[in-house]
This record gives structure tokens, sequence and C-alpha cells, in this order.
């Protein structure tokens, strides 16, 4: 498996120039590039459907993010307690990698999950939906409700977006 | 193998830094999604099986050992959740840069109408 460690080199590489480059197109651009490496982890683990769907959703997401920083770069202050504040992020982000390795090591290894929950859908997904797709499957039809609640949340944010954006009634 | 999901939670703690010492909101909002797709890719590594094949059934397969799709369904939630999360925070964003002018959040702070 080196290329899955190759594409998370590249979007950590790429997430790092979205977080430190001044420019904001750059950097919308750099944010673009992980996700996109991000749609090809997926299909490298075996996930096209979630590949196809990242890909149409980073190119949304892409899109709108241009539209919020086209021709707005802007002096940004550095004052405050640059060091100190540093330090403190850095040492906290070290802390809970140590923990994050600790507690890592007693998940099961990597490509071996028990997968209990999974053996069942598998074995009688064709026979109780028809469909040869255990993640469309899943998602329609052992756990509708689930999507029921993502188009919910979709909605809402949809209302939110319109009252939020909205020009008439301002005043 | 370990080293995958360090790897995977090295992108995540880019993401929080990101959050934790940036001014700008669109660099917040960008630490943000580097976030969440540092988590979407933990669940899909947690998944995984060596020598899998994705989980669609044909009707010649080889290979009888498919990856898990519990996670691949979760995820497909999580993705339109974060789409939608990023299309609201960037609309209240574009709407705070039309009152302030900025979009420094040392100087937003201005709470009166």
């Amino acid at each position: 498996m080196i290329e899955i460690h190759l594409i998370l080199l590249f979007m950590i590489a790429a997430a790092i120039i979205a977080v430190e480059v001044k420019d904001l197109l750059s950097s919308v651009i750099a944010v673009g590039a992980v996700g996109i490496g991000l749609c090809m982890a997926f299909l490298v683990l075996k996930a096209p459907d979630l590949a196809i769907m990242q890909l149409v959703v980073e190119i949304l997401s892409l899109i709108i993010l241009i539209r919020a920083t086209i021709r707005k770069d802007l002096p940004f202050s550095k004052s405050g307690r640059w060091v100190f504040n540093t330090l403190a992020t850095v040492s906290f982000i070290a802390v809970f990698l140590t923990i994050a390795y600790v507690a890592l090591k007693n998940l099961p290894a990597f490509g071996s999950g028990p997968m209990r929950v999974s053996k069942a859908y598998l074995d009688s997904a064709v026979a109780a939906t028809g469909s040869k797709n255990v993640v469309a499957s899943i998602i329609v039809n052992y756990r509708a409700y689930d999507t029921l609640g993502e188009v919910a949340i979709l909605f809402t944010a949809l209302i939110g977006i319109l009252a939020v954006a909205r020009r008439i009634g301002k005043k | 193998m370990i080293t995958v999901y360090i790897l995977c939670l090295v992108l995540f703690s880019v993401g929080l830094y990101c959050i934790l010492r940036k001014r700008n909101l669109i660099k917040i909002i960008i630490g943000i999604g580097i976030m969440e797709y540092a988590v979407n890719l933990f669940f899909i590594l947690s998944g995984y099986r060596t020598e899998g094949r994705s989980p669609i059934f044909a009707s010649d397969q080889a290979i009888k050992n498919m990856v898990d799709p519990l996670p691949q369904a979760i995820v497909s939630t999580l993705i339109v959740i974060g789409l939608s999360l990023t299309l609201l925070i960037i609309s209240i964003a574009i709407r705070i840069y039309e009152k302030y002018g900025t979009f420094d959040i040392t100087r937003i702070n201005k709470l009166k109408g």
C-alpha cells in the first residue's frame, strides 16, 4: 500500500501550502488540490461512489470559495503574542498526536477490520434489496433514516443560506 | 501499517493549526475543510481490507474479499453535510465582509446592528 502513503503525503503538503500561503486565491486552489487528492485516495481504497461524490462536492465548494475570495487580498494584523500562541498551539498538537499514537495501537491493524455489522449486510444485501451495490443498498434501505436526516440537514442549511444571503428585506 | 493512520491525523492537525492560529475568516473555513477531509479519510481507512474489492457484486467475481461498505455509506452522508456546512459558513463570511470590509477576525468586534 505504498500509493496511499504517497497520496497522503501529497495531501499534507498541499494542506500546508494552503495554510501558509499569503494569497487567498492560491490558498483556495491548494485546498482544491487536497480535495482531489482525497478523491484519488478514495479510488485507491476501493470506494468509487465516494470518489465521484467527492469530486462533485469539491468542485462546487471550490467555485463558491473563489466567489468569496476574489479581489479581496487584504493585509492582516500580525500583532499579539505570536511566539506564545504558536508554542501553545504546537504543543497542544504534539500532545494530541502522542495520545493518538498510543490509542491507535489498540485499533485493529490497517487492512483487517472485524466487520461485525457489515458481514450481515454483505451476506443478505442482494437477496434482501436486489441491489448489486452494497453501499447503495445501505444508504437507501438499511440506513434510510440516516439519509433522511442528511436531506433534512441539507435543506436546513439551504434555508439558512437564503436567510443570510438574501438582499430583499435587509432594512 | 499504523503510519497511514498517523499521516491522516497529521493532516487533521494541519487543519487544527490553521483554525487555531490564523486570523483570516477564509483561512479558518479552509482549516475546517481540511479537518473534514481528514475525518472522512480516517473512516474509509478504518474500513479497508487488504487485497479487497469494492463492495459491488459482479456475476464473474474472482475476489471474494470485500472492503467494509458501512463506513462508505456513513461517509457519503458526511460529505453532503460538509458541503452544506461550507456553503452556509461562506455565505455568512461574505455577509460579514459586506458589513465590515475585512475578513480579519480581530477587527470584527462590533456587536451593534
